[in-house]
């Protein structure tokens, strides 16, 4: 299954993100969530977010959720320190956090390849809340 | 001649004693943490150095700064200067000692990293707009002949002046964006960090 990685600012923000979307994928679907600092304070961490994607990867693809600014810098360093294989299956999807991630979960848990993985969470951008 | 460790010390020491004044710039039109991170990342950096050999060369403690930024700092400025820092490590791997035309490559490496990482240019109200400029003035001091103080000055000069040249546009990366043409009158916290590593790094090599 491809690999779903939650990147925030705030711990609870990733892990809440992460229950939200792990309801509805089921329990196989790999989802990590990373958020804040190492030392538990607001801000990201680009190791422990390599470490992450690395555990969530299981040979398909591994599609990333980011919050704001530094989350999306933070990725694109992860991705230059790991790898250099396996950083060519991880994407950065442009989408909004939670409606993305759980988007991104339901597609991978149904078995889905990465492009679709990704382009379902990008999909979420254009989602209306209010018809 | 002068020891990696004791420049980057002199570095780390002025980015902590501007703690203060880099955070209540950043809380004018940023998340108010630059000064507060970037303090956080020099001290991981003191750490990280202290465990080394008194005389490790240039390239192997830049590359101790880097990873230690990335892995402490939690802003923006922990990928971009933990980039900066690598860069500017592997453009200085086998030299023992570190002439003016070394420093402009090591410098030029780290502009390209914080380019290649945040996708910013010139004239965005970041840290490029100090350290840009400063590459550019010790560029054409070494085309003119100047000896190496004289370059490095120039540099810093520049640099100072490009924080100042930051008061006049709008922010359109980072935090600041959000605020748009409310940003105008703040200088960026990101070019006066880049500007007071540079007077720190400049005032031990000359």
């Amino acid at each position: 299954m491809v690999g779903i990685v939650i990147v925030s600012h705030s711990s609870k923000i990733a892990e809440g993100v992460k229950d939200l979307a792990g309801q509805m994928a089921g329990e196989d679907q790999p989802i990590i969530a990373v958020g804040g600092t190492e030392t538990g304070e607001i801000g990201t961490d680009p190791i422990r977010i390599q470490a992450a994607i690395e555990e969530a990867n299981q040979g398909e693809g591994v599609v990333v959720l980011a919050d704001l600014g530094s989350a999306v810098l933070s990725v694109g360093l992860a991705k230059e320190m790991m790898d250099p294989d396996l950083a060519k299956t991880v994407y950065l999807a442009n989408a909004p956090l939670v409606e993305g991630t759980v988007g991104a979960a339901v597609e991978a848990a149904a078995g889905s390849s990465v492009e679709d993985v990704l382009q379902t969470a990008q999909e979420a951008r254009a989602m209306e809340k209010i018809e | 001649m002068i020891r990696a460790k004791d420049a980057v010390k002199a570095v780390g020491q002025a980015v902590i004693d501007n703690k203060v004044f880099l955070t209540e710039l950043d809380q004018a039109i940023g998340d108010g943490d630059h000064g507060i991170n970037m303090a956080r990342g020099f001290e991981r950096v003191f750490e990280k150095i202290d465990a080394l050999q008194d005389d490790t060369d240039f390239s192997t403690v830049l590359k101790t700064v880097g990873m230690a930024l990335i892995s402490s700092v939690g802003g923006a400025a922990g990928p971009l200067y933990g980039t900066a820092f690598l860069r500017a490590a592997g453009a200085c791997k086998d030299k023992t000692e570190i002439d003016v035309v070394t420093a402009k490559t090591m410098l030029d490496a780290a502009i390209k990293g914080i380019q290649d990482r945040g996708k910013a240019q010139k004239g965005e109200k970041t840290m490029l707009d100090a350290l840009i400029p400063a590459s550019e003035a010790m560029g054409k001091s070494l085309a003119d002949g100047k000896d190496s103080r004289a370059c490095l000055s120039a540099a810093v000069q520049a640099a100072a002046d490009g924080v100042e040249y930051t008061k006049t546009i709008i922010a359109t990366k980072g935090r600041a964006s959000y605020l748009g043409e409310r940003s105008i009158g703040h200088q960026d916290p990101g070019a006066t960090s880049s500007t007071i590593m540079l007077e720190a790094v400049c005032k031990v090599l000359k």
